[in-house]
């Protein structure tokens, strides 16, 4: 067994019993970050000296014998829009390109309590826009089972770095899929939690009221023990719920005998790709197997989620970017400025990519005077809707199982030049957000060669249930063990 | 309803948000923008007569705390990525001006 292929659980067994030592796992991953990202790109800072004294603490906490933890001596790599102290933390993005946070996001104090080692942080589209990592300012990211494709995004760099073992596990953010979409197209397993569940804090935010962090992992049981670890109330982050956080990894190994799947029949349409029906099929088959019950459930406003989330994150991302403003942090372009509307214009027309001013710019659009009723209003009105559609299918149902995505991982360049069909590549993914709703992607067979993913989506703060279904599904399953050649 | 986005009107919601675009920017923008908007347009289909917006998703309520005094970071530390500044103050040109 390599030490970089190695599930949390087994790496967390080999250092309990000082088989090996955190230095030398945080070595073996270092090395291999320097030697195979040439090809992928998944991460644009390797933080060696962070990790390599991360992991000599860990290692002092193992042979004191302290308290440790599942995650001590890990090490792990975050999506860079998660701040981290004294690491540079740049969105991908021009205008935060030298920016180093003064502090950590919550999930990061949390990780470091846990004795995790942050080896660095990941490549992901701008700011979190964009479905197919092509909108990093810096570069392009590699999909690990082909490198003309692409890894999926935004949190693509933190699912490439997980599908060619270049962490033991990583964060992504997930504001309309972009934790979920990447893990299909790379073969991860990954989960948006319910909005609430993790803090908010200091992750530099894309739509406030969408906006989760969420585990990428080899498989459901490491999954399951990231998020126990990063979840919780924070008072830093008041929509964050104050309700415990379940031990999710002792539920898991319950039967999933007799509970009931829901197909969302809206969700089974042309446009498809065949090899990602059947192999959703064949899953269905698994859990009927597993003596699950199957049955056909309707989210009748299926057609509207992407208007809507794409509206409502307009509208809350060009509030939200205002704050980049060229005078307190970031890029400031202020040579020949005459006033301080000249910084700001300057430095957002230099430090902003094409797509992130496109939406900021819609979002004001949607936004103004004689169009707010049409377009904001009535998107936040549509959301109610939608939000009413998952109450009513969860009502009879404990969980839901559709396609991560229509397709496998399109080629890089093949959507670049028309914005809206890259939208449409998220049209499975999005619903959950408006909605708040938690959904777990796990792969579940190959089309073409490229991975598939599947999605179960679960009622609000029920993330236990999807982790006990899909770990039952991959007890049977062995899609989640294979890894690309490289 | 079919709303044409003009180079204008490209330019005008660019100035709310404080973006400098070119000419040729604003027409690329008209050109993506009418079409992504045409799109959204299908929301007119649904009937949201007697729906009230979904303003929050989490139930929460009023969320408050103890206004308590809590060491907070350090004012240097704090001022550490300001570009432009002097003394304990964030530095910018003129903020109101002759227009």
């Amino acid at each position: 067994m390599q030490l970089h292929n190695l599930t949390i659980r087994e790496a967390h067994d080999m250092l309990a019993t000082k088989k090996i030592s955190s230095v030398e796992l945080t070595q073996a991953m270092l090395k291999r970050a320097h030697d195979v990202d040439e090809k992928i790109k998944s991460y644009v800072t390797i933080a060696d000296d962070v990790a390599l004294e991360q992991a000599k603490q860990a290692d002092d906490r193992i042979r004191k014998g302290e308290r440790i933890t599942p995650l001590t001596g890990i090490p792990f790599a975050v999506k860079d829009c998660i701040s981290t102290r004294g690491v540079r933390t740049t969105c991908s993005s021009k205008i935060l390109e030298d920016y180093i946070p003064q502090y950590n996001a919550t999930v990061m104090d949390k990780l470091a309590d846990a004795g995790a080692v942050l080896m660095g942080k990941n490549n992901m589209d701008e700011f979190g826009m964009g479905s197919s990592c092509e909108n990093s300012a810096f570069f392009d990211t590699h999909n690990p089972w082909d490198l003309d494709r692409v890894p999926g995004g935004s949190s693509g760099g933190s699912a490439a770095a997980m599908a060619a073992s270049l962490a033991t596990f990583t964060l992504g953010e997930d504001t309309g899929g972009s934790v979920r979409m990447p893990a299909g197209f790379c073969n991860v397993t990954g989960i948006k939690p319910t909005y609430g569940r993790v803090s908010r804090y200091g992750l530099i935010a894309l739509v406030s009221s969408f906006d989760c962090i969420g585990p990428m992992t080899r498989d459901v049981y490491d999954c399951a023990t990231v998020l126990e670890a990063i979840a919780g109330h924070d008072e830093n982050d008041s929509t964050t719920f104050n309700a415990p956080v379940p031990q999710y990894n002792k539920n898991l190994e319950r039967s999933a005998k007799g509970m009931k799947i829901g197909i969302p029949k809206e969700y089974f349409v042309a446009g498809m790709e065949a090899g990602v029906e059947s192999s959703i099929q064949e899953a269905i088959r698994t859990f009927e197997k597993l003596g699950m019950q199957i049955q056909e459930v309707s989210l009748p406003h299926t057609q509207y989620a992407l208007p809507v989330y794409y509206l409502l994150l307009f509208a809350e991302a060009s509030a939200n970017l205002a704050r980049f403003d060229g005078t307190r942090y970031g890029l400031s372009v202020a040579e020949k400025a005459k006033d301080v509307v000249d910084i700001y214009l300057n430095t957002r027309r230099e430090g902003f990519g094409d797509e992130v001013k496109r939406r900021i710019m819609l979002g004001a659009y949607a936004l103004s005077a004689g169009y707010y009723d049409a377009y904001y209003l009535k998107a936040q009105k549509v959301r109610s809707l939608i939000r009413a559609d998952f109450e009513t299918a969860l009502a009879s149902v404990d969980v839901l199982l559709a396609p991560t995505c229509p397709t496998t991982a399109f080629k890089l360049g093949e959507k670049t030049s028309d914005p809206l069909e890259m939208y449409l590549s998220d049209i499975y993914v999005v619903a959950t957000n408006p909605a708040g709703v938690p959904a777990l992607s796990v792969p579940c067979g190959f089309s073409n060669n490229m991975p598939v993913g599947m999605q179960l989506i679960g009622k609000h703060l029920d993330e236990k249930t999807l982790f006990q279904v899909g770990h039952a599904y991959q007890q049977e399953t062995d899609w989640h063990k294979k890894l690309p050649s490289l | 309803m079919t709303n044409k986005i003009d180079t204008d009107m490209v330019k005008h919601v660019a100035h709310l948000v404080r973006l400098g675009i070119t000419e040729e920017e604003a027409q690329t923008f008209s050109g993506q923008f009418t079409s992504i908007i045409d799109y959204f347009n299908m929301l007119n289909e649904v009937d949201t007569e007697n729906v009230v917006p979904a303003s929050d998703i989490t139930n929460n309520k009023n969320v408050l705390r103890e206004d308590v005094v809590k060491p907070s970071m350090d004012r240097e530390e704090f001022l550490k990525n300001v570009p432009n500044r002097e003394g304990g103050y964030v530095k910018v040109p003129t903020v109101l001006g002759d227009e």
